[in-house]
């Protein structure tokens, strides 16, 4: 296997959360009762007619830019014709050859080099509904229409992409852009964002092109990487064995963990392309792509590099903050505030973000908030409570949304510095193991460690620690 | 001259005034369809409860002192593939028989809005895939003028109900002819306004690129009353223009001195009735008797407009009709007891029973005209001729106003004729098609009589020169009387003794 490296493309689709579908004028939400969040047009009846969304347009657009794409100024939309149940006119409405954007890039970061991965094309296009099969057992299959009609954007890209790790990457930072400009969640898990990979392998050092696979059916970023993992070893494994390797589609099998056949390339279909009739060609001027590229928000990258430079902090952390906008602007309005970027950041990549992850929290759902977690900061510089107990303060905060002061009046965590209280602490502990200071006056440094727990312990960790490391010393 | 004789205008003067109830004028229209729709056969439904509702409710805002719109009370029919909420809308076809849309067409709308009293929905080839009405699923309509002749197609229905006074006037579609030519075969006025003109939104796609709303009237001032109506720009059609819309009676001037007029040289070739011919040279001559500048000109790509037509109107066809597949709406194939379908017997069983030949047949042209390895060499080239074929229009409108020809090659042809030779039937529209490609505006008009059956003259504008072809065909008609003769029904005991031809309403 070492022998080989994959040549990898990834085809992305997202859902825009526009406020409205991509051609009429019903809600895009989820959630309703099936068939509920539906209108002649999405439903595909006789004579209606498509209106393109101008959220639509002004979303792919922004989208375009941030991926670092040419704006066609004449593009148009297309039909791809295909019958399947869930798509209710039997054609998509998409686009085939005058895409929106074109000839973009993003770059990625893995294992400390950046690379760059083309994008060959963004276009707009329109999903589809949900078939429900087989309900209760039922021998038949059910139609759910709320999707059809939700604006899509499809991003595929170069075959730019070699390791599984770096397809992985890209799609953290397609995530981290798009979420960044506002225009999708892009939650694979959740179906918002779903990807598609074509991979192949050859002789590394090689520009072969052999025969390719395209894998569907992975939901998740993990599973992507792991189903790229799987399909490379199976494709080398054949190449080893002297054999061929089919091009076909290939559906990624979660439980066990290894793609299994579609459908072969001779049953794909011809889907009949042709410009959409109903709608007119999209001409869009280059003001228009100015005032966008201006409204754009500083994306990550270039947010990252910013947070380097203004607050000091490592080309590692500033990736961990800026990969999410919400995580970002967090982090930010902490460090205008408070003296020292650096600890705010190793708040923020700490425990902060351990307890979004352990609580299953989006950021922008979490009850702290950035002033809140300043004041906590400010009580430490003033030795109102120990970093330690600090912990204990900032997970109740991040649980209650209350202040650091209240909590640790309620609980009773206010620091003891008063000496003569922790002299006595000292002096019992000290009495106490006489083994162990013993020990630390014949040079085992550890010994100290164990006695500081010690009288933290008696205090239920309120002493101040440099004050019980003092008087510690004093005494022995 | 009976209730049901009069225009649209006529009508309306005597409703404003108080002579007749709206009520009374649909009251002798459906009496008069009572009297000869067993013969006539335009309407595939009739929707009279409604009919009188509206009518009733016209003559309660006349009696309340409120001004009524230049139509209000006036009963019009509509072609079945226009959709209206609540009442089936079936395009004569198996597949959408029981379809009862839940929305209202944008045309549908504006009639609702101006107090129009619908009749019910007429015939028409399937899909308004035909030039006869013979490709109705349910059955074929008749000419007035002689029923044992087709009305034309594929807006049958609503040509032979206006001649026939089964109507006062009717909306029909226009995707290659469908207005044009059975107006001319039925001997009134119909028109299809420029690409845009008149918003699609509800009305059953054909060939979106080509279809077109038009109305169907007894003269041309009905005509421009209706254009007024129905024109306007449409934020539920993308490709509805925005153009402000003229009042179309400003036009209606009788003077025509000076207008350019120019008579394509291959549009009276191979093919033209050669009495047809003569009708539509006379009327040519009367145009410049008139005071036009009449002068031959040259349409080189004229030849080429059907072959396009029928890869263009198809492709589009294909793809606009994939939808009825029995999945949400319509016909869908049920399996014997004890069978079951699975999902591609189910969509073939549904298509194959739910669709006629002629609808199966362009599906099949169209599928086919769009396949990868053949889009280039049809659906490509196809498109590249429309464009010289629209400049072939662009060029002849910088020298002249309007351009005429005969509307049809003949008229009107005995029901089964040309039934079983699509190519021959296809050819019907050879005049009227290249006015679809360009997206331009067309009329016919009644310009005289071949054996009794009426022909149609054509008059041709450039893009929303709607107003010079009504000032034409006004002048035209103004100085003839064809437009005032009412169709004998002949034919009556003949088809009588052969009895009904079938049911389906």
């Amino acid at each position: 296997m070492d022998n080989y490296e994959a040549v990898i493309g990834l085809e992305v689709h997202v859902e825009l959360h526009t406020k409205t579908k991509a051609f009429c004028s019903c809600p895009n939400e989820f959630g309703k009762e099936p068939n509920t969040n539906v209108c002649p047009i999405c439903l595909g009846l006789p004579g209606v007619l498509p209106v393109i969304n101008e959220a639509l347009l002004e979303y792919a657009i922004r989208a375009g830019l941030a991926l670092n794409c040419e704006i066609a100024a004449f593009s148009k939309f297309d039909r791809k014709n295909y019958y399947y149940p869930d798509l209710p006119k039997n054609y998509q409405i998409s686009q085939y050859d005058l895409p929106l954007c074109r000839n973009g890039y993003l770059d990625i970061e893995v294992n400390g080099a950046t690379r760059r991965i083309g994008i060959t094309r963004v276009h707009m296009e329109e999903d589809a509904g949900k078939l429900v099969h087989g309900e209760g057992g039922a021998d038949y299959s059910l139609v759910d229409l709320n999707r059809a009609g939700v604006p899509l954007l499809e991003i595929v890209s170069e075959p730019d992409i070699r390791t599984p790790e770096e397809a992985k990457a890209y799609l953290e930072k397609l995530k981290s852009i798009l979420s960044y400009i506002d225009v999708s969640d892009c939650k694979m898990e959740e179906g918002s964002l779903r990807c598609d990979a074509n991979i192949s392998v050859r002789p590394a050092g090689t520009d072969i092109l052999n025969p390719k696979t395209e894998i569907k059916n992975m939901n998740s970023f993990r599973a992507v990487q792991r189903a790229l993992e799987a399909e490379i070893k199976r494709q080398c494994a054949v190449w080893a064995a002297g054999g061929t390797v089919e091009s076909e589609t290939r559906a990624w099998d979660e439980n066990k963990g290894t793609t299994v056949p579609m459908r072969s390339k001779e049953e794909a279909s011809d889907y009949r392309y042709f410009p959409d009739p109903d709608l007119v060609p999209i001409v869009i001027s280059p003001d228009r792509v100015s005032r966008i590229r201006r409204e754009l928000p500083e994306l990550p990258d270039a947010r990252a590099r910013r947070f380097t430079s203004e607050y000091g902090l490592s080309a590692y952390d500033a990736g961990v903050l800026t990969a999410s906008r919400a995580l970002a602007d967090f982090y930010e309005a902490c460090a205008r505030n408070y003296r020292d970027p650096k600890l705010v950041s190793n708040w923020v990549t700490g425990e902060f973000l351990r307890l979004v992850n352990a609580r299953n929290l989006e950021i922008r759902d979490v009850k702290l908030t950035p002033a809140h977690l300043v004041e906590m900061l400010e009580l430490i510089d003033k030795g109102t409570i120990s970093g330690k107990i600090a912990k204990t303060v900032f997970e109740e905060m991040f649980d209650t949304g209350k202040r650091a002061e209240e909590i640790v009046k309620e609980k009773g965590l206010v620091q003891i510095s008063d000496e003569g209280e922790l002299s006595r602490i000292v002096e019992e502990v000290v009495t106490a193991n006489p083994g162990v200071v013993a020990d630390y006056r014949n040079g085992k440094e550890k010994a100290f460690a164990f006695l500081v727990g010690q009288v933290m312990k008696a205090t239920k960790g309120k002493a101040n620690p440099q004050l019980v490391n003092r008087l510690l010393k004093e005494r022995i | 001259m009976e209730i049901y004789d009069l225009t649209a205008h006529e009508l309306a003067e005597y409703i404003q005034k108080g002579e007749l109830s709206a009520e009374e004028v649909t009251r002798a229209v459906f009496s008069r369809i009572q009297e000869v729709e067993e013969d006539v056969q335009a309407y595939v439904t009739l929707t009279e409860e409604k009919a009188y509702a509206q009518a009733r409710h016209v003559d309660e805002q006349r009696r309340a002192g409120k001004k009524l719109g230049p139509l209000a009370g006036i009963p019009v029919g509509i072609k079945d593939n226009m959709c209206t909420k609540g009442i089936r809308t079936t395009c004569s076809s198996r597949i959408l028989e029981n379809f009862v849309p839940p929305y209202n067409a944008t045309v549908v709308e504006k009639l609702e809005a101006a107090g129009a009293v619908m009749t019910g929905k007429l015939n028409m080839d399937e899909f308004a895939m035909g030039s006869s009405t013979e490709n109705s699923a349910f059955f074929p309509t008749r000419n007035p003028w002689d029923l044992n002749c087709v009305p034309g197609g594929s807006s049958g229905g609503p040509a032979a109900a206006v001649a026939a006074g089964e109507a006062v006037y009717a909306l029909g579609s226009d995707t290659g002819g469908s207005i044009r030519q059975p107006a001319s075969l039925c001997g009134i006025v119909g028109m299809k306004p420029t690409y845009g003109l008149v918003s699609r939104y509800g009305l059953v796609a054909f060939a979106s690129s080509l279809d077109q709303i038009g109305p169907f009237t007894k003269d041309v001032r009905d005509c421009a009353l209706v254009l007024n109506l129905i024109a306007g720009h449409d934020p539920m059609d993308s490709t509805s223009a925005p153009n402000p819309v003229p009042d179309y009676t400003s036009f209606l001037t009788g003077d025509i001195k000076g207008v350019k007029i120019g008579v394509p040289r291959e549009f009276f070739g191979e093919g033209l009735d050669p009495r047809v011919a003569e009708t539509v040279r006379n009327a040519i001559d009367k145009l410049a008797d008139l005071g036009a500048i009449v002068e031959e000109c040259s349409f080189p790509y004229a030849e080429y407009a059907l072959p396009v037509y029928y890869i263009i109107a198809p492709a589009e066809a294909s793809s606009n009709l994939a939808r009825y597949d029995g999945v949400c709406y319509g016909y869908r194939a049920v399996p014997e007891k004890g069978e079951k379908y699975d999902i591609i017997e189910m969509y073939m069983k549904t298509r194959s029973e739910g669709f006629g030949a002629e609808v199966k047949r362009r599906i099949m042209l169209g599928t086919y005209a769009l396949s990868s390895g053949y889009y280039d060499a049809y659906y490509l080239k196809a498109l590249k001729v429309r464009t010289l074929i629209k400049d072939d229009f662009a060029r002849l409108f910088e020298n002249y106003d309007v351009l005429v020809s005969p509307t049809s090659p003949t008229p009107a042809f005995r029901l089964g004729e040309k039934a079983g030779d699509p190519l021959t039937m296809y050819l019907s529209d050879i005049y009227t098609i290249p006015v679809n490609l360009a997206g331009i505006p067309a009329l016919s008009v009644p310009c005289g009589f071949v054996d009794g059956l009426p022909v149609g003259l054509h008059l041709m504008g450039p893009a929303f020169g709607e107003g010079i072809i009504l000032k034409v065909a006004y002048a035209y008609e103004q100085n003839t009387s064809y437009h005032r003769a009412r169709p004998p029904l002949q034919g009556r005991e003949k088809v009588k003794a052969s009895g009904k031809t079938s049911g389906g309403r």
